[in-house]
């Protein structure tokens, strides 16, 4: 629903092209048209409206600094778009530091034959996205490659902002008893998007979970501040990757309870008709906390009092039995470890 | 999940291992047989819970696994040299063949596609009358309906343009061939509910007689196997062997009538070998002359040296149930998923690769 509204208020400027070719990635006039009533006109802010070769600004202080590529087919699929997950997912790597995010950069490379529509869809999601994380593009790049070279469009944030005043978030502060919390129920991106490639189409309303993370994790650093010893979203490999980078680093043990993971009816459902195991499917828009015991329930109660993170459990601990493995007790009390994938999760047979 | 949750819990869970406990005096080797089974029990972590008398061995019921490497190196020649559009299920993607595996041909620019079922593949075919689309065709009993209804459907609607590689097995000669190796100790089966689900129960009758061994038809979830090896725990502490069927909500006596029709209309049973095991007489399907036209291996001339299994590599007494994935010298060393010298060490229902994802890594730290 937000999308159409942005639409409607941000109807498409008319273009004397309908799709875009290698010329507007060329730096003549057919670039510059595209900028100027299209990514200009709509991101625009007083950063990016100098159009200055970059952006020239002032930050104080400790500063987190983190990039990221997106390259997802299909560009568009339930519950968001590439453009929307580019800017989330920049957002989301600077709050997972702790830190306000402010700028992102905004790099586009667009395979030619790309239509205006679908760019100009992307555009406005982007505009949304930064609307609702609070963030502003203030540079950028444009590129087009020939047919076949790319996948429609990729895309490449890259986030700047100030560490939070009180967020003390960092790797060795991971600490024995520590407990470990998920935002919200698991492996919602990863199914929407298997819902929509092809050869694998099936019909459900498995929404990607797509959404910025920082005003949720500002809320909770500013009122639980050290006790938030690590903040990580667990994108690409799943939670499963996440706490193993956590066990490894760490040199400590993870033991999980499976019942306590928060996972939606269907999302379990096609799980298990796809053969797939939901700890190793993509999220984008939930985030693992490594907390203080003490005030762990108070931090899942807080959190639960938000819509975007209802579903927020404790679903295990830190513990020195297991150094470097993750451990899960199963729903019928039997334990297993839970590795890291070595590549993508491949569909079973039968 | 309705009908599934009911499987999983914890408390019945309990109640079934409690009585396994209380019946069991003496120490038994049991084979499930499929792989979705293996998975299962490692996934949720029973093998740990199950008392030490009870010893399960994971059998060859993998379909990934038993795959022969010759098979994947035509898959692989088809895709690359002949430019058809090689179609499959996701797990056989990363099975080595002599050299490597379908994933490593896709990399390099073969049309390589995971699918779900074959009657994509159809469609597929139907959106590329330009291109040759073969369909993997692999499974035991479970998929072969779905690849029979392929071809039928193929032919129905004169797409000629689609073809199968198959390689298909059949659970119970596997069965004979392991209580025919010499130093199989196996005292006892779990069938697999899902084979037994479209093929019913009437072939494994003249095995209990001819080995003297209890065999219970069991399902996947916990509950399934805990029920299905207290069944033939009790039978075997009573000195019984009958055949029992513990999956009733699932499998019928006589299976799946129209799904076996389809079967036998497209298929034929013929001799063949098992990656790992060798030839096995009678246990596997080859399409019918009638279907040449269907069939990639008559489709297609293809001609591709013999392939050789690395020699490290114990799959076959692995899935003869002889030697246990973690008593493999190379695992979890030279073997790892990813480097795998076999193909138990890649699929999820490989005995090795579910005992190196699931359980026996915590003893490799």
């Amino acid at each position: 629903m937000a999308n159409l509204k942005m639409q409607l208020s941000c109807p498409m400027p008319k273009f004397d092209f309908d799709t875009i070719t290698l010329g507007h990635g060329g730096g003549g006039t057919l670039t510059n048209k595209l900028l100027e009533s299209g990514v200009f006109n709509l991101l625009s802010n007083d950063l990016l409206d100098e159009h200055h070769d970059g952006a020239i600004f002032s930050l104080d202080g400790p500063t987190a600094f983190t990039t990221d590529s997106f390259v997802i087919s299909p560009i568009f699929f339930p519950g968001g778009d590439i453009g929307e997950l580019a800017v989330n997912g920049t957002v989301n790597d600077l709050a997972m530091c702790g830190a306000r995010p402010q700028y992102l950069s905004l790099s586009f490379i667009i395979e030619e034959g790309l239509k205006m529509d679908d760019f100009w869809k992307v555009l406005v999601s982007i505009k949304e996205a930064c609307e609702v994380a609070g963030v502003k593009v203030i540079t950028g790049d444009t590129k087009v490659v020939e047919r076949g070279k790319g996948d429609q469009i990729f895309i490449n944030t890259t986030g700047i902002g100030n560490i939070l005043p009180n967020a003390m978030i960092k790797m060795d502060r991971v600490k024995e008893g520590d407990a470990v919390i998920v935002s919200d129920v698991i492996a919602s991106h990863g199914i929407s998007i298997m819902s929509v490639r092809e050869g694998l189409e099936f019909e459900s309303d498995i929404l990607s979970d797509t959404q910025p993370l920082n005003h949720i994790v500002e809320g909770l650093i500013t009122k639980f501040g050290a006790s938030i010893h690590l903040l990580k979203d667990p994108t690409r490999g799943g939670v499963a990757a996440v706490l193993n980078e956590i066990a490894r680093d760490t040199k400590l043990g993870v033991f999980l309870d499976e019942k306590k993971i928060p996972i939606e009816e269907q999302v379990k459902g096609a799980c298990e008709i796809l053969g797939l195991d939901p700890l190793y499917v993509a999220n984008e828009g939930i985030f693992i906390g490594i907390v203080d015991k003490e005030k762990a329930e108070a931090i899942v109660d807080h959190l639960r009092e938000i819509p975007e993170s209802a579903n927020a459990s404790i679903i295990g601990r830190i513990v020195i039995d297991h150094p470097r493995q993750v451990i899960i007790r199963s729903g019928i009390g039997g334990k297993r470890v839970v590795n890291m994938l070595v590549g993508e999760q491949l569909p079973r047979i039968c | 999940m309705k009908f599934v949750n009911e499987y999983r819990d914890e408390d019945l869970a309990h109640k079934y291992l409690q009585q396994i406990k209380e019946v069991v005096t003496q120490s038994w080797s049991i084979m499930e047989v499929c792989g979705g089974q293996t998975h299962s029990l490692v996934k949720n972590g029973i093998l740990d819970l199950l008392p030490e008398e009870i010893n399960m061995i994971h059998g060859p019921g993998c379909p990934v696994c038993v795959t022969p490497i010759h098979l994947i190196d035509k898959a692989i020649y088809l895709a690359e040299e002949k430019g058809v559009i090689l179609c499959s299920y996701g797990d056989m993607l990363r099975v080595p063949g002599s050299s490597r595996s379908l994933l490593d041909a896709k990399a390099k620019g073969a049309d390589i596609r995971i699918l779900y079922s074959p009657l994509e593949a159809v469609q597929l075919a139907q959106k590329n009358p330009s291109k040759e689309i073969v369909f993997f065709a692999v499974g035991f009993e479970t998929t072969a309906p779905a690849n029979a209804l392929s071809v039928v459907q193929a032919k129905e609607l004169a797409v000629h343009n689609y073809s199968i590689l198959t390689s298909h097995v059949l659970v119970p000669p596997a069965i004979e061939a392991v209580m025919n190796d010499e130093e199989s100790q196996i005292d006892s089966f779990l069938a697999a509910g899902h084979v037994c689900t479209i093929m019913g129960i009437s072939e494994y009758g003249p095995l209990v007689e001819k080995y003297k061994i209890p065999i219970v038809v069991t399902g996947f979830e916990p509950i399934d196997l805990l029920q299905g090896i207290y069944m033939v725990v009790s039978q075997l502490e009573e000195g019984k062997f009958e055949l029992e069927n513990q999956y009733s909500r699932v499998v019928k006596d006589n299976g799946n009538q129209k799904a076996i029709e389809i079967i036998e209309q497209v298929f034929e049973v013929k001799n063949r070998v098992w990656r790992g095991i060798g030839n096995i007489p009678y246990s596997g399907y080859e399409v019918k002359e009638a279907y040449d036209a269907y069939d990639a291996n008559v489709k297609f001339e293809v001609n591709i040296d013999a392939a050789e299994e690395n020699k490290q590599c114990i799959a076959g007494q692995v899935l003869k149930g002889i030697k246990k994935p973690h008593e493999c010298p190379q695992f979890g060393k030279k073997c790892k998923p990813e480097f795998p010298l076999g193909a138990p060490m890649v699929s999820s229902e490989g005995a090795c690769a579910a005992y190196y994802h699931f359980h026996q890594a915590a003893e490799l730290v």
